[in-house]
């Protein structure tokens, strides 16, 4: 089943990130949010892994006013992370069948 | 869409009950339904009408109630997470022999039984906190 992940935990203090790329399968997407969204900085230790999973058919995506919130311009972003809004986000949770809420 | 909002954070602590503001929000601005709004564990705090937040602060439950009031909204305070943080409403006030009640305006107290109803008739449920 297509599921959508979110992860709202920063992966440098938390597990969230961490549990959730190893359960995630090929056409679901994981969506970063609040504190989450640190793990698309591109250079961190996380960035290959997520090019990895995107290219294994997996999407990816930072919630564009918690990056704001953090001073994150979406140039640090690991390319192949996309930013969404709130409104994103809704239709996110309606393109995938389910969401799973890791934090 | 029908989407069912589980609320686990509480106000200021963490941003999770911000987010889920706004993606309820985000979603009746979408033209999609909100069954249900249901507020667990220190999600139970946003009910607290009492909340005395910085005039030039965002007020984190005040915001629910408004959101309710303009787009009706079902929030509902889980019973047993509420009588713990002290958030009842004037019929548990009564039965648990207190003085005052701090039920928001536009919030109810229920039981879990609301959160299963929720999330079985909604077409999506999503959880913040």
């Amino acid at each position: 089943m297509s599921t959508l992940h979110t992860v709202n935990r920063s992966p440098f203090e938390h597990g969230a990130l961490e549990g959730c790329l190893a359960r995630v399968r090929p056409g679901s997407a994981v969506l970063l949010i609040e504190d989450g969204v640190l793990g698309a900085l591109d250079g961190s230790r996380f960035a290959s892994r997520l090019g990895a999973l995107a290219a294994a058919g997996v999407e990816l995506f930072a919630l564009g006013p918690d990056l704001a919130a953090r001073g994150v311009e979406p140039a640090r972003l690991a390319p192949c992370v996309g930013v969404v809004d709130y409104a994103g986000f809704v239709d996110l949770a309606c393109r995938f069948a389910r969401t799973v809420t890791w934090t | 869409m029908r989407f069912a909002v589980l609320v686990n954070a509480g106000p200021y602590q963490y941003q999770g009950a911000d987010t889920a503001w706004h993606f309820t929000r985000a979603a009746l601005d979408g033209g999609h339904d909100i069954l249900r709004v249901f507020f667990y564990h220190d999600g139970a705090y946003n009910g607290n009408r009492l909340l005395v937040p910085p005039q030039d602060e965002r007020n984190v439950g005040a915001r629910w109630s408004r959101l309710a009031a303009e787009r009706g909204l079902d929030l509902v305070v889980c019973v047993a997470a509420g009588q713990r943080r002290g958030v009842l409403d004037a019929a548990e006030r009564r039965r648990h022999g207190k003085d005052a009640d701090v039920l928001a305006p536009g919030f109810r107290i229920a039981g879990l039984g609301l959160l299963a109803e929720a999330a079985i008739l909604a077409d999506r449920f999503v959880t913040f906190g």
